[in-house]
């Protein structure tokens, strides 16, 4: 007892000397103290606290930005509405789940290597055990005089993107200086801000790091059809005062060019000066030397990401960063780790144009050899490097399509053998010869994703273990979650490797046909095929199923509309459909007129409480803002509709696939914040699509401002008002699986937003599979959001004349599937519930509950029968 | 020994599509495929699953070469010749012998279940 004691005193009076006792033991933790809280930095501290040997350490951040790490890759999505906290690399939580301790805001300003401390601006001192440098590069700004004038910005940070949002407010004119890849990206940028866009660039010609001449040249024409004006082989000499402008560029060669905004886009220069300060063994032109483990010249602090400078190279890209990042991970704990250089091939889209460079893009290897495809017409523009013997790709510049990127890359960085003819590899495909490496060509040690180093042999293991979707796998492997440049690749795995285990890929849509959604769509169209029993017979078997006939039913209508209960087509109809009501649990249907907007008078709303009140109909609001009437009996519903009709109602499809309600806000008309008149909007819209057939049903809504009191973001289509014009939403989704809609465009006036949505709706009836929300159908596309927006906003398919004539189409053919179905005596035949009596279903059997009638239950039918009986 | 009543007429059925008759209180589900060869099946109306006289509103057509009506409420399918459901053997849904004679539909009354209710 008293031993105890005195143990438990000696443990409070002198930790360190009861640390030595032989028999207790107890670590100590050291502490770990990381500069920078960037991309690499945050990728540093998630991937050492999935580690072990985190419990070795007490962790301490530097953040010298206002905020944790955000995603700078997709930076310029600020622009198009993605928020701060969605560009958030950190989940909530993080820092204090893992007993991180973030110093936000505070910036390391110097390190005492004599006595391992590190000091804070703020004042704070904090001794290390280990450091690690994450401080990443900041913007080169050409000392040309005027530089630093008012407008005079960069582009590396959210509040650098907040100042030049805030200046194209006044600007007109915006120039970028730096034709390289962020330099465009930022000219795309001032371009999305509404101003005439400059770009000058030094060199002879645009990207001059990845591409050679041609392709510049062909990059520089394609940009310049998009409105950029291009200047190559400038020199600015001065910035100043301008006439028209707020700054005046002068050039050496005596032109000038008058502009508002000045932005430096010149590359970048490693964050090298507190390392420097210290001593630490710096590069000629800057960088934090580094060794294979990521040590700097001192052994306990280690450089990452792009300040840090290995074997003379500077990584501008993030994924080599993040492979710092996990060497020195693996260091800490002993293992053997090594980076080892990366591979710089990139893959982008600037402005819409597809560009991509792989490895020895200008032919430097001794004895290279060049294959060049040009295609004037398409501006495509292709180029392979290949070794002397033909045998190797050593490289490839790809402008205008990209598509063949994954395949190229792979041969060039797995050593594979190129087949006979290179050339095949960029020459456009004539026929169904396919070119493309499968993913059964490559090794298992083939890197798939480079963002978070998944090789094709981890991801065949996690199929294995289960991964059966692109999701599954994306959630276990994470390979395709950082840039998504290989979501394309990892599919072809998973459908190679699913195939490989038996389970079929396969894409028909029934037995009946062995078509996609898609395909047949295309059929139907381009042979102008009327009806299933055509289709069938031409390119089907059997006699069709739940599946396939409604799926061609609802083709059909969306195609040519004709009332889905003439004698051709009654057989391909869901229930629903069939009796134009939705069936409920008891064979009973509900009945939804049409409330545009949801907008409705009182008349019209007495009216169809008459018509509830004369059918003893339970009554209930739906969430699309109209009122739904349950309980009607087959036979009830064209007496029903008669009378709706006669009230000025009409239908409002909540039974097909089509689309339901536009939801509105009050809008401008009443509400004090409204900007527009999002009613009126909302009416106007729902007028001109309703009665549409789509693969599934379509929401709209319309808010009149950014407060968003209609939930438009959760719609597939969503309008919102702002002082500049509509911006539309699309693919959002509530349901099971809710979905924020992306922004599509912004401040459209009215003509414009609805050829978008004209366009957009068309492309979904078209290429989307049966029972795909458009959300699913986005995300699955090949290309996302990008593409669609190339597809609808730019033309990229030439097809946005044919979708809009078909829309036009629809809209002309519009009419009220009920008003016509009551003045057709053909129709009405199937309107009772036997075929040779006017009995109704003795099965449908009505409790009431809180005033209005409901279904029995079970044990209310039994007593109920019994009664009747008895 | 077969019994044949007249249910109703060649023109009350809907090609591709079913129809409920009321047979001495039975509801009897009756569809019409105009292009198969027995071109007309007979199967009783009410969903053992969805509790609810409804098939005759179901879609029909064919699965691996059988007839089958897929239920409208949890879409379960019928083999139109055996009545046994595809997902679960165990259940099975009354079929009736059903023709079409002279225009007229007819069903065999003694193929109907004998504890019916009398007729309503
Ligand atoms: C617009 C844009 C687009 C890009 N697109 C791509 C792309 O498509 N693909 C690609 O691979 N790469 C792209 N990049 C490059 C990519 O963002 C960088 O490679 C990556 O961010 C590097 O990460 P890092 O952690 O090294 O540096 P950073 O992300 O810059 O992080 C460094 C952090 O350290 C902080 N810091 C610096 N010094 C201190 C100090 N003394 N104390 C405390 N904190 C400090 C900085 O404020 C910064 O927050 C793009 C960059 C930009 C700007
Ligand atoms: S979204 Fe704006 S305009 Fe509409 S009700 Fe809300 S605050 Fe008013
Ligand atoms: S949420 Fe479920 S219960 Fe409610 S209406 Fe939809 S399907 Fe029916």
């Amino acid at each position: 007892m008293t031993h105890l004691l005195t143990m438990a005193r000696l443990l409070l009076c002198n930790l360190e000397h009861i640390i030595s006792l032989p028999g207790l033991y107890m670590s100590v933790k050291q502490t770990l103290v990381v500069i920078g809280n960037g991309m690499v930095g945050q990728h540093f501290l998630s991937s050492l606290v999935e580690s072990t040997i985190k419990e070795h350490y007490e962790i301490i951040t530097f953040c010298e930005e206002p905020r944790a790490a955000y995603d700078r890759v997709h930076l310029s999505a600020f622009f198009t509405g993605t928020t701060a906290a969605e560009l958030s690399l950190v989940e909530d939580g993080f820092f204090d789940r893992h007993g991180i301790t973030l110093h936000l805001g505070d910036k390391a300003a110097s390190i005492d290597r004599a006595t391992k401390t590190v000091t804070s601006a703020k004042g704070l001192t904090i001794a290390y055990d280990k450091l690690v440098l994450a401080t990443g590069s900041y913007p080169f700004v050409p000392p040309v005089p005027g530089h630093d004038r008012a407008q005079c910005l960069v582009y590396r940070t959210i509040e650098d993107l907040e100042a030049i949002a805030a200046a194209a407010k006044t600007g007109k004119i915006g120039t970028v200086v730096g034709g390289g890849l962020l330099g465009l990206e930022a000219a795309k940028a001032l371009m999305d801000l509404g101003l005439e866009t400059h770009v000058v660039e030094f060199a002879p010609r645009l990207m001059a790091v990845q591409l050679d001449d041609a392709g510049g040249a062909m990059l520089r024409r394609k940009i310049e059809n998009l409105g950029v004006i291009v200047h190559t082989g400038k020199n600015t000499s001065i910035i100043t005062d301008g006439e028209s402008c707020i700054n005046k560029m002068c050039f050496a060669d005596g032109e000038e060019l008058e502009t508002d905004i000045v932005l430096f886009s010149a590359g970048i220069r490693p964050r090298d000066d507190i390392a420097r300060a210290c001593g630490l063994e710096v590069g000629q032109r800057g960088g934090i030397v580094i060794d294979n483990q990521c040590r700097t010249s001192d052994e306990n602090i280690y450089a990452i990401g792009e300040c840090a400078l290995w074997n003379g190279m500077i990584y501008g890209l993030v994924a080599p960063g993040y492979t710092m990042a996990r060497t020195v991970v693996a260091d800490l704990a002993g293992n053997d780790a090594s980076f080892t250089g990366a591979d710089m091939s990139t893959k982008l889209k600037l402005m819409g144009v597809d560009v991509a460079s792989i490895g020895d893009a200008h032919a430097k290897t001794q004895g290279a050899m060049v294959y060049t495809y040009q295609n004037g017409a398409s501006e495509i523009y292709k180029r392979l490097v290949v070794s002397q013997d033909k045998k190797q790709l050593l490289g490839a510049v790809l402008v205008g399509e990209a598509s063949g990127y994954s395949t190229l890359l792979q041969y060039c960085l797995n050593g594979i053998e190129l087949p006979e003819n290179p050339d095949a590899l960029i020459l456009p495909h004539r026929s169904d010869e396919s070119v493309g490496l499968g993913p059964d060509a490559l090794p298992a040690s083939a890197q798939i994703c480079s963002c978070y180093d998944v090789t094709k042999g981890a991801i065949c293991s996690a199929i294995e273990g289960g991964c059966m979707t692109m999701s599954a796998l994306k959630a276990e492997t994470k390979a395709a979650t950082g840039c998504g440049g290989c979501s394309a690749l990892l599919k072809s795995v998973l459908d190679s490797e699913l195939a490989k285990q038996g389970f079929e890929v396969n894409t028909d849509i029934c037995e009946h046909f062995a078509y996609t959604r898609q395909d047949l769509h295309n059929l139907i169209r381009v042979e102008q095929i009327k009806t299933f029993s055509d289709l069938l017979h031409k390119h089907g078997k059997g006699h069709g199923c739940e599946i396939c006939k409604p799926t061609v039913g609802n083709i059909l209508a969306s195609q040519w509309n004709e009332h889905i209960l003439e004698k051709d087509h009654l057989g391909l109809q869901d229930t629903n459909d069939t009796f134009l009501a939705n069936m409920q649990k008891d064979g009973t249907y509900s009945v939804v007129p049409r409330i545009t907007g949801g907008e409705i008078s009182p008349d019209m709303l007495i009216a169809l409480g008459q018509v509830g009140k004369k059918y003893n109909l339970y009554t209930k609001i739906t969430g699309g803002q109209r009122v739904d009437l349950f309980g009607a009996r087959v036979d009830q519903l064209p007496h029903i509709w008669k009378e709706l009709i006669d009230a000025g109602f009409e239908s409002g499809h909540a039974y097909g696939k089509s689309l339901r309600t536009v939801k509105s806000c009050v809008g401008s008309t009443w509400c004090r914040y409204g900007v527009d008149d999002s009613v009126g909007l909302a009416i106007e819209l729902e007028n001109r699509y309703k009665g549409l057939r789509s693969p599934h049903k379509i929401k709209f809504a319309v808010s009149g401002c950014t407060r968003e009191c209609a939930e438009a973001q959760g719609k597939d289509v969503g309008v919102i008002a702002t002082e500049n014009g509509w911006n539309l939403y699309v693919c959002g989704n509530g349901g099971m699986k809710p979905r924020h809609a992306d922004l599509f465009a912004t401040g459209l006036d009215k003509e414009t937003l609805i050829k978008y949505i004209d366009r957009f709706l068309s492309f979904y009836v078209r290429t989307a599979d049966r029972l795909q929300r458009t959300s699913v159908w986005m995300e699955n596309m090949e290309g996302g959001l990008d593409y669609l927006k190339s597809v609808v906003l730019e033309d990229k398919l030439g097809l946005c004349d044919q979708l809009e004539q078909q829309m036009q189409y629809v809209i002309d053919t519009y009419q009220c599937e009920w008003k016509n179905a009551i003045a057709d005596e053909a129709k009405l035949k199937r309107f009772r519930h036997f075929i040779n009596s006017d009995r109704p279903d003795d099965n449908v059997i009505f409790v009431e509950e809180r005033g209005q009638i409901r279904p029995a239950d079970e044990n209310e039918r039994k007593h109920f029968k019994l009664v009747e009986v008895a | 020994m077969a019994q044949w009543i007249d249910v109703c007429s060649v023109d009350d059925l809907q090609p591709d599509s079913g129809v409920c008759a009321l047979v001495e209180g039975a509801q009897v589900a009756i569809f019409w495929m105009p292009e198969t060869e027995a071109k007309v099946y007979a199967v009783g109306n009410y969903d053992p699953f969805g509790n609810a006289n409804v098939l005759s509103r179901g879609l029909i057509g064919d699965i691996g070469g059988q007839p089958v009506v897929a239920s409208p409420l949890y879409k379960q399918h019928y083999n139109l010749q055996t009545g046994v459901c595809l997902e679960d053997e165990s259940v099975k849904i009354p079929v009736y012998a059903i023709r079409i004679d002279n225009g007229s539909v007819q069903v065999d009354l003694s193929s109907l279940p004998q504890d019916r209710e009398p007729a309503l």
